[in-house]
C-alpha cells in the first residue's frame, strides 16, 4: 500500500515508472494548445490517470481538462508565514526582555508595536522560501533525469510545441491501442518512450 | 466615440511561439559583440573604482567623507536611499502589475526585477560601509556573540536590515521562479555539453508539464501576493529612519506613502532609461513597444504628480503645526543654502514629468529618455535634501554648518553605477532579458479557445470592440 501511495505522488509530480522493456510511455505531439486541451480531456474520459501535457507556457482551462484541483501551495505559504510570525515574536521578545534585558529610553523591554516591522518581515520572508521551496517540492523537481529528454522532438516542448504522454505505468496502457488512439485525436509525431536510465547517449 | 474595448495588440510584428523564443535566446546564445566588451569594460572600471573607493575607507575611517558635525547622515544614507528607491519599479512591475493582471508587463518584468536586484546590491553596500568599524557590522544581526548582547530591536535601523534583506531574498526568489522556465528553453537549445550542463542544473529539470505549471502558477501568484506588501513595507522601513527621530523635517507622517510613491517614480524612470537603450540594441521593438513605453511614462507622471503634491503638503503641514523649528526647517530649504538643491528637485520631479500629458511626447522615445535622466536627478536629489538640510541647521545657530562632499564621496557614488552595470551587462549577455513563456502566453494563439470556429481567433476574444466601434 505504502507502494502504491509512493507511486501516486510520484505520478502527480508527472514521474512514472517504467513498464516492462523498459517503456517510459507514448509522447504525442499536437498542433496548437486547443488541440492538445481536447486531446487531454478525450484522453481523461478514456479513463487515463498517469499522463500529462508539456507546453511552453501554461495553457488556460488545462486544469480541468485534465480534472485537477487547486494546487496545495497555499498551505505550504500559509505555514511558511505563520512559522516567520511565530520565529519574530519569539524571537524580539526573548532576546529583549529575557536573555539580555536593555533598558532604552525607559521603554518597555517588549511591547508589540515597534516589534511589528520585523514580524511583517519575517512573516514575508518565510512564507515566500516555503512557496518557492514548496513549489519545487510539489512538482518533484529538481529532477535532472527523466526519460522525456531522450526523444529528439521533445527539445521544441519549451520553444513552440504541444505535447501529451500517456504513462506506461498507468493501467489503462496498452502500447498500441494507446499509440492509435492519439493518431486518432490528430496527435502528429507520437513516439514511444523508453526510460534507459542514465546511459551516455553518445 | 472613444473607443475603451479595443486594446491595441501586446507584441507588434504579428510575431509567433518560436519567433519570440529566438528573438530572445539569440542574444544569449550568438558570440559576444565588441560592443557588449566595450560597455563591460567601463562598467568594471566604475567597479573597480568603488572597490578602490570603500578600501581607501577601510584604511582611512569615515573621516575621508564630507560628514561633519551637525550633519552626520551624507551622501551614504541618500545613496542608499536612492538605489533602494529604484529598485522599486521592479517589484512594482512583477508584483503589483501581475496581481492587477496587467499583462503588458510581461514585455518589461524580466528586466525590471533583475534591476531590482542589482539595485539592491547597490544599496547595500552604503549601510554595510557606513558604520565606520566595518567589522562590526554582524552586530546588526541576531547572532550569537561573545558580548552576550543581541541586536536592538527598537530602532528603525534595524528593522531596515530586516526590510531591505528580506526584500533582497524574496526578489532574488521570484526572479529565478520566473527564470526557470525560460533557461529550460535555452537547455534545449543548447549547442554545447558544458551550456546544456549549466543550463540544465538552474532549469532543474523543467519541461513545461502541466502538473507542474499548476504548482508554478500558484506559487507565482502567492509570491506576487507577498512581494506587493514587501515593496510597500520597505520604503515605509525606510522612511521610518527619518520619521521616527525628532528632527524637524524628518517627523512627518507622511513620509511613508510619500517614500513610497518617490521609490516607484525613481524606479519607473530607471526602467525608461535602460529599457529605451536595451530594446533597440538587442531588436526587441515588438516585444517592448512603444505602449509599453507610454505605459510607463504615465506612471512617471502619476507618481511624479504624487511626489509633488507631498512636497507643498509637507510645506502646508508645517506652516499650519505652528511649530516654529519645524516652519524654520521648510523656509530653510526653500530659501537656504541649500535652495539650489531643492529646485533642482522641484524643477526634475514636479515639474518636467508634466509634460507627459501629452500623447506625442510621452510617445516620443528621445524626449521620454531625457525625462528619465532628469527624474534620476531630481529624485537623487529629493533624498538629499531632506538628509541634508534637515540636519545642518539644526536647533541651536552655534552648531549649523553647511556640509559640502568630498572627491571620496562622489566617486563612491559614481563607483556603485559600475557596480550596477557589470551586473546588468552581465544579465543581458547570459540571461533572457525577456519573460519568453510569459509573453507567449499572452499572445491569441496561446487561447486555446483562440481555434474554436476553424481558428478565425473569434473564440478567444468576445471582440466587444466591433459592435463599439460602429456606433
Amino acid at each position: 500500500m505504502l507502494n502504491q501511495l509512493a507511486r501516486d505522488v510520484k505520478a502527480s509530480m508527472s514521474i512514472y515508472e517504467a513498464g516492462e522493456d523498459q517503456v517510459y510511455g507514448v509522447l504525442a505531439e499536437f498542433a496548437h494548445p486547443g488541440e492538445l486541451l481536447h486531446a487531454a480531456e478525450a484522453v481523461r474520459k478514456a479513463g487515463y490517470r498517469h499522463y500529462d501535457t508539456h507546453s511552453p507556457f501554461p495553457i488556460h482551462g488545462m486544469d480541468k481538462a485534465m480534472g485537477l484541483g487547486n494546487s496545495i501551495v497555499g498551505w505550504i505559504t500559509l505555514g511558511g508565514g505563520i512559522t516567520g510570525l511565530a520565529l519574530a515574536t519569539l524571537m524580539q521578545w526573548w532576546m529583549s526582555a529575557v536573555d539580555y534585558p536593555i533598558n532604552i529610553s525607559g521603554k518597555p523591554f517588549f511591547a508589540v508595536e515597534p516589534s511589528i516591522p520585523i514580524m511583517f518581515e519575517l512573516t514575508v520572508l518565510l512564507a515566500s522560501l516555503a512557496t518557492a521551496a514548496g513549489m519545487f517540492a510539489l512538482n518533484g523537481l529538481p529532477r535532472p533525469y527523466n526519460p522525456l529528454f531522450y526523444s529528439k522532438n521533445f527539445l521544441r516542448v519549451t520553444d513552440d510545441a504541444f505535447f501529451l504522454h500517456i504513462a506506461a505505468s498507468d493501467g489503462r496502457f496498452s502500447q498500441e491501442a494507446t499509440t492509435q488512439m492519439l493518431r486518432d485525436l490528430g496527435a502528429s509525431n507520437v513516439e514511444t518512450i523508453h526510460d534507459r536510465g542514465t546511459e551516455d547517449e553518445d | 466615440m472613444a473607443d475603451f474595448h479595443d486594446e491595441a495588440p501586446l507584441v507588434r510584428g504579428g510575431l509567433k511561439f518560436h519567433d519570440i523564443t529566438e528573438i530572445v535566446s539569440s542574444h544569449t546564445e550568438k558570440k559576444t559583440p565588441l560592443a557588449w566588451y566595450g560597455a563591460f569594460s567601463l562598467a568594471l572600471a566604475g567597479l573597480m573604482l568603488l572597490v578602490s573607493m570603500i578600501a581607501y575607507l577601510f584604511w582611512n575611517g569615515t573621516g575621508v567623507w564630507g560628514l561633519n558635525n551637525p550633519v552626520g547622515w551624507g551622501y551614504a544614507i541618500v545613496n542608499f536611499v536612492f538605489w533602494v528607491g529604484i529598485g522599486h519599479a521592479g517589484t512594482l512591475i512583477s508584483a503589483i502589475l501581475f496581481l492587477f493582471r496587467q499583462q503588458w508587463r510581461t514585455a518589461i518584468n524580466r528586466s525590471a526585477e533583475a534591476m531590482t536586484i542589482f539595485a539592491v546590491i547597490c544599496a547595500l553596500v552604503f549601510p554595510t560601509i557606513h558604520v565606520g568599524r566595518v567589522w562590526a557590522i554582524y552586530w546588526t544581526l541576531p547572532v550569537p556573540n561573545q558580548m552576550g548582547m543581541w541586536p536592538q530591536f527598537k530602532s528603525p535601523l534595524l528593522w531596515d536590515v530586516f526590510a531591505v534583506s528580506t526584500y533582497f531574498t524574496v526578489s532574488l526568489v521570484f526572479w529565478y521562479i520566473g527564470l526557470v522556465p525560460d533557461i529550460a528553453t535555452l537547455r534545449d537549445r543548447a549547442k554545447t555539453k558544458l551550456r546544456r550542463m549549466v543550463l540544465g542544473v538552474l532549469s532543474m529539470g523543467w519541461t513545461g508539464a502541466n502538473r507542474h505549471w499548476r504548482n508554478y502558477e500558484k506559487a507565482y501568484l502567492l509570491l506576487a501576493a507577498l512581494a506587493t506588501p514587501l515593496v510597500l513595507s520597505v520604503h515605509s522601513v525606510v522612511s521610518f529612519d527619518f520619521a521616527v527621530s525628532i528632527v524637524p523635517g524628518w517627523h512627518t507622517t507622511i513620509f511613508p506613502p510619500y517614500f513610497v510613491a518617490g521609490a516607484i517614480f525613481s524606479g519607473f524612470a530607471m526602467v525608461v532609461t535602460l529599457l529605451v537603450i536595451a530594446r533597440k540594441i538587442y531588436g526587441v521593438e515588438n516585444i517592448i513597444t512603444t505602449d509599453h513605453l507610454e505605459k510607463m511614462n504615465i506612471i512617471i507622471l502619476l507618481t511624479g504628480t504624487m511626489v509633488g503634491f507631498a512636497y507643498i503638503t509637507e510645506f502646508f503641514v508645517a506652516w499650519y503645526s505652528g511649530v516654529q523649528y519645524e516652519q524654520y526647517a521648510f523656509v530653510n530649504r526653500m530659501f537656504g543654502p541649500y535652495a539650489w538643491a531643492y529646485w533642482t528637485m522641484m524643477t526634475c520631479n514636479l515639474f518636467f514629468p508634466q509634460f507627459f500629458w501629452f500623447k506625442k511626447l510621452r510617445r516620443n522615445i528621445t524626449f521620454m529618455f531625457i525625462i528619465s535622466i532628469f527624474v534620476n536627478i531630481g529624485m537623487w536629489f529629493e533624498r538629499f535634501v531632506i538628509t541634508v538640510t534637515s540636519l545642518h541647521r539644526d536647533y541651536l545657530p552655534s552648531s549649523w554648518d553647511y556640509y559640502t562632499p568630498t572627491i571620496v564621496d562622489v566617486l563612491t557614488f559614481v563607483g556603485t553605477f559600475g557596480l550596477f552595470f557589470t551586473l546588468f551587462l552581465l544579465f543581458l549577455r547570459w540571461l533572457p532579458m525577456v519573460a519568453v513563456a510569459e509573453v507567449k502566453g499572452i499572445l491569441p494563439e496561446a487561447d486555446p479557445h483562440f481555434y474554436d470556429h476553424e481558428g478565425d481567433g473569434h473564440g478567444a476574444h468576445h471582440d466587444v470592440s466591433v459592435s463599439a466601434a460602429k456606433h
